[in-house]
């Protein structure tokens, strides 16, 4: 086919362009992420007995907290590796800043512990299962958040398959706070990033092949 | 913040076909065919000098950016500059196109500087070595027929589904999903 021809076919019959295609792809993504991890924690693992009472203690927010500001510095990032040519920018440190901040919390916390003490905070009773678990509970925001950043045209393959499977790890662990009985800070700067680095690490293996267009 | 750097020859263009792609982008077909010819024309002598050693696959690959710039053409936002979005198209299909081509890897030069793209313009067609004609029989039929019928013959949607039996929204659909299966299919067999 000559490129006249392809030009033709193009610009045959084009229809105004759907505006805010990435906004209303990834609310949907979200969506359908977050009703995922929600079922799989109400009908596969229930919800923790004294969830009436934990909403009144800060820590629980605090808890909430982090993976919030993750999950939205992770979309402003995953929108603009999404468009072509556009830098991610101060969003890189918009990522690293929750971490940080939970590691330098976590630190301090084992290092004014009780000496005996600090390999509980830090493993809790459920470290062999509370990363696969958060891992597991994202799958389906897994699905969608690929699906979602695939509607865009990313560049940077294996960064956006990694971002967008960090917002799902992000989903997982909100949800699975839900669930998770450890309440100590040096647990979750731990177990809960690992948890959230599996579908992140996911994304950027299968990016590559999955976000291809 | 750099595009005011380059002054000079660049500005117009950019200007140019960024009045062109708003106005395609709200549906203008004749806007949107001049906006294609005349990146075409930029792409086409940008990719001579990237491609020199392999000059049979420039207009392979100018069939690819074109492609790829029109899929994607809703991520291009008018706040932005249109030079960087289009280079990292280019760059993008170009190392794609290299790539499938590894063994030659001293050719794997990426298309660095901004400012050449707009630079100079070359309008004179060497063929493609593909037939998109013949991926597009390669393509399910509902992806296929409201290609042809829209796209090939200039069928409006609404004529296209009574001729299909597909609904209207399944030929918009089809169009779209077509489109970004033949860009795939194009790369493939580079």
């Amino acid at each position: 086919m000559k490129t006249d021809d392809l030009i033709s076919m193009l610009a045959t019959g084009v229809t105004p362009v759907e505006r805010h295609v990435a906004a209303k792809g990834f609310t949907r993504a979200l969506t359908f992420g977050a009703m995922g991890a929600l079922a799989i924690v109400i009908l596969g693992y229930g919800v923790r007995q004294d969830i009436a009472t934990l909403v009144h203690a800060p820590l629980f927010w605090a808890k909430l907290a982090w993976p919030t500001c993750l999950a939205v510095a992770a979309l402003a990032a995953v929108v603009r590796l999404g468009r072509p040519g556009r830098a991610v920018g101060g969003w890189w440190a918009g990522l690293a800043t929750p971490v940080a901040l939970v590691w330098l919390a976590a630190l301090l916390m084992l290092w004014l512990a009780p000496p005996g003490t600090r390999e509980h905070l830090l493993m809790g009773r459920t470290w062999r299962s509370c990363s696969f678990n958060i891992a597991l509970i994202s799958l389906p925001a897994f699905a969608a958040e690929l699906w979602a950043a695939r509607a865009l045209a990313p560049t940077r393959l294996r960064l956006t398959g990694a971002v967008a499977g960090l917002i799902a790890g992000t989903t997982g662990a909100l949800a699975y706070s839900l669930r998770c009985p450890e309440m100590s800070v040096p647990f979750w700067a731990t177990w809960y990033l690992v948890g959230m680095s599996i579908p992140t690490a996911a994304g950027a293996l299968l990016g590559p092949t999955l976000l291809r267009w | 913040m750099t595009r005011e750097t380059h002054a000079g020859p660049l500005r117009p263009v950019e200007e140019r076909l960024r009045t062109l792609l708003v106005r395609s982008l709200e549906g203008d077909a004749a806007s949107y065919r001049a906006f294609l010819q005349d990146l075409t024309g930029h792409l086409r002598a940008l990719l001579r000098k990237r491609l020199y050693c392999l000059p049979h696959d420039i207009e392979d690959v100018v069939q690819e950016i074109l492609l790829a710039v029109h899929n994607g053409r809703h991520t291009w936002r008018p706040d932005e500059p249109l030079t960087a979005w289009i280079n990292a198209i280019a760059r993008y299909k170009l190392t794609d196109h290299l790539r499938a081509r590894s063994r030659r890897e001293a050719l794997q030069e990426p298309l660095d500087e901004e400012a050449e793209l707009f630079a100079a313009s070359d309008t004179e067609p060497a063929d493609a070595r593909r037939d998109v004609h013949k991926l597009l029989d390669q393509l399910p039929d509902r992806q296929r027929l409201p290609i042809v019928h829209v796209k090939l013959q200039g069928l409006s949607v609404e004529e296209t589904s009574r001729l299909t039996g597909l609904s209207e929204s399944a030929v918009k659909v089809g169009v779209h999903r077509g489109l970004r299966a033949l860009a795939m299919k194009i790369r493939g067999i580079s």
